[in-house]
């Protein structure tokens, strides 16, 4: 079976178990709106937090990002799936690239409900020329993210009861996707007068981010669950 | 390698050896006296011989702690990081270069912190604030958090092999994390903070006495990680013995009395 192949179908395996149990639908989006809201409650000025929006929509897509890579892999350790489709000898590089295609959805729908958020509680403006740069930023963006989630949420899917790593390695990791999104966000809203213009250069940032990751993850993946 | 990191005389497995198994040999013996006289020197210098600079006064021996710390942590995690990519490496596989990468991380964040602390201190004398989102000064706290993240994981258990196989991986991810994360930085903040302390505006003594330093710490990052992961295989070494008398008490108790 081609590695594509695994990857899809371990993706539509994880997306069918997200259809079925609505656990990122029923308890992550609506995280997701409370961190907002708690951010609201925290800096308590509206011309403020339309400034600073861009850069809330980030951190609270990368503390969904944590709760969401460790629902992903509760999937796979609740009944040793991972070791058994290791044992079947499914290719760990096709496991990696469909479990980063179903966070990345997963990602792609949060993100969606983010920006809502953020157009209603924060008086945030879509520009019409920022808008190919705004699909861009999300679409690297989310790329980068799924991969570097999935990668560090295998690894600490083999350490047993230490669900309190996940963050601690991962955050950091995902430190120039917050920098490098929040700034091209910022551009193609046009926050403080920036134009489009200055948001492409992020973009490299970002692909190049998702490119190292991709391949990365994709090599290093059987290492990291192999117990 | 082995030879020159393990001490002869503690070979695997004999209970007695392991017992008193020393940790240092006549090798690091000397070493760690050369350290100490160059740390005496190093207090001589910084603290007495050198002169105070014009514009910080005596705030500038601080950085005869900070820029040595400094090179230090950058030499520990790119040992960690050599090592890590030499047992990941097929023909040179051995757990020697995984304790080796343990050491040489753990020695790296202690430095790290004092790099952090010295240089906060340092920017609170000189630029009158405790901490600027200067590029340098925002990778190197990122470096700090990926290597305690990483000696976190060395410590998750396992086999030592899985051990060493997934904290290796992990150096290398952070080998590939830290230019995206400056490249990042650099970007965000563009304004440079100047060097504080400018190439040329140094007196001889003043660049003497940071010689001193950086040797004075080199030789001490030597003798910490020789010990360390000295310590580390004897670790290991018990970790397997128990195992060993764990599954010798078992056979025991299936014997009938």
């Amino acid at each position: 079976m081609s590695t594509w192949r695994i990857a899809r179908l371990v993706a539509a395996k994880d997306l069918r178990v997200e259809w079925r149990s609505r656990v990122v639908v029923n308890q992550v989006l609506p995280f997701a709106a409370l961190v907002m809201v708690m951010f609201a409650f925290a800096l308590d000025n509206t011309q403020l937090l339309t400034r600073v929006a861009p850069g809330l929509v980030w951190l609270a897509t990368m503390f969904s990002l944590v709760v969401m890579v460790q629902r992903s892999f509760a999937v796979e350790t609740a009944d040793g799936a991972l070791d058994a489709l290791q044992v079947a000898g499914v290719r760990p590089g096709g496991i990696f690239l469909g479990k980063a295609l179903a966070l990345g959805a997963q990602l792609a729908v949060l993100q969606l409900v983010l920006l809502g958020a953020a157009i209603v509680l924060y008086r945030t403006e879509l520009v019409a020329g920022g808008i190919v740069l705004l699909v861009t930023t999300y679409l690297a963006a989310t790329t980068g993210l799924a991969f570097v989630g999935t990668l560090y949420g295998g690894l600490a899917a083999g350490a047993k009861g230490r669900e309190t790593l996940l963050p601690l390695l991962m955050l950091p990791v995902v430190a120039p996707v917050l920098i490098g999104a929040t700034r091209a966000t910022e551009a193609a809203l046009g926050t403080e007068g920036a134009t489009p213009s200055d948001g492409w250069p992020w973009i490299g940032l970002l692909a190049l981010f998702a490119l190292v990751f991709g391949v990365g993850g994709t090599l290093a993946f059987g290492s990291l669950i192999d117990e | 390698m082995t030879g020159f990191m393990t001490s002869p005389r503690n070979s695997p497995g004999t209970v007695a050896v392991l017992d008193r198994a020393p940790t240092s040999t006549t090798f690091s013996r000397v070493l760690g006296i050369a350290t100490l006289v160059g740390i005496g020197w190093l207090v001589v210098f910084g603290l007495f011989l050198s002169p105070n600079d014009r514009v910080q006064k005596t705030g500038v021996r601080i950085m005869y702690i900070h820029v040595p710390s400094a090179w230090l942590a950058y030499l520990a995690f790119g040992v960690t990081g050599v090592s890590s990519l030499a047992y990941l490496w097929k023909r040179t596989r051995s757990l020697a270069w995984d304790r080796l990468a343990g050491a040489s991380a753990e020695v790296g964040v202690l430095f790290m912190g004092i790099t952090l602390v010295s240089g906060s201190l340092w920017g609170r004398i000189s630029w009158g604030t405790y901490w600027t989102w200067d590029a340098r000064l925002t990778t190197t706290a990122f470096l700090f958090v990926t290597y305690i993240g990483y000696l976190a994981v060395r410590d998750l258990g396992g086999t030592h092999q899985q051990r060493a196989k997934r904290s290796a991986v992990l150096a290398v991810l952070a080998m590939l994390e830290v230019p995206l994360v400056h490249f990042s930085v650099t970007w965000w903040r563009p304004l440079h903070q100047n060097e504080t302390v400018e190439n040329g505006k140094l007196s001889g003594l003043m660049l003497f006495t940071l010689f001193v330093g950086l040797i004075a710490f080199t030789l001490l990052y030597v003798w910490l990680v020789l010990h360390r992961q000295r310590v580390l295989t004897l670790l290991d070494q018990v970790d397997d013995r128990g195992l060993d008398v764990a599954i010798a008490e078992r056979r025991n108790e299936s014997v009938p009395s």
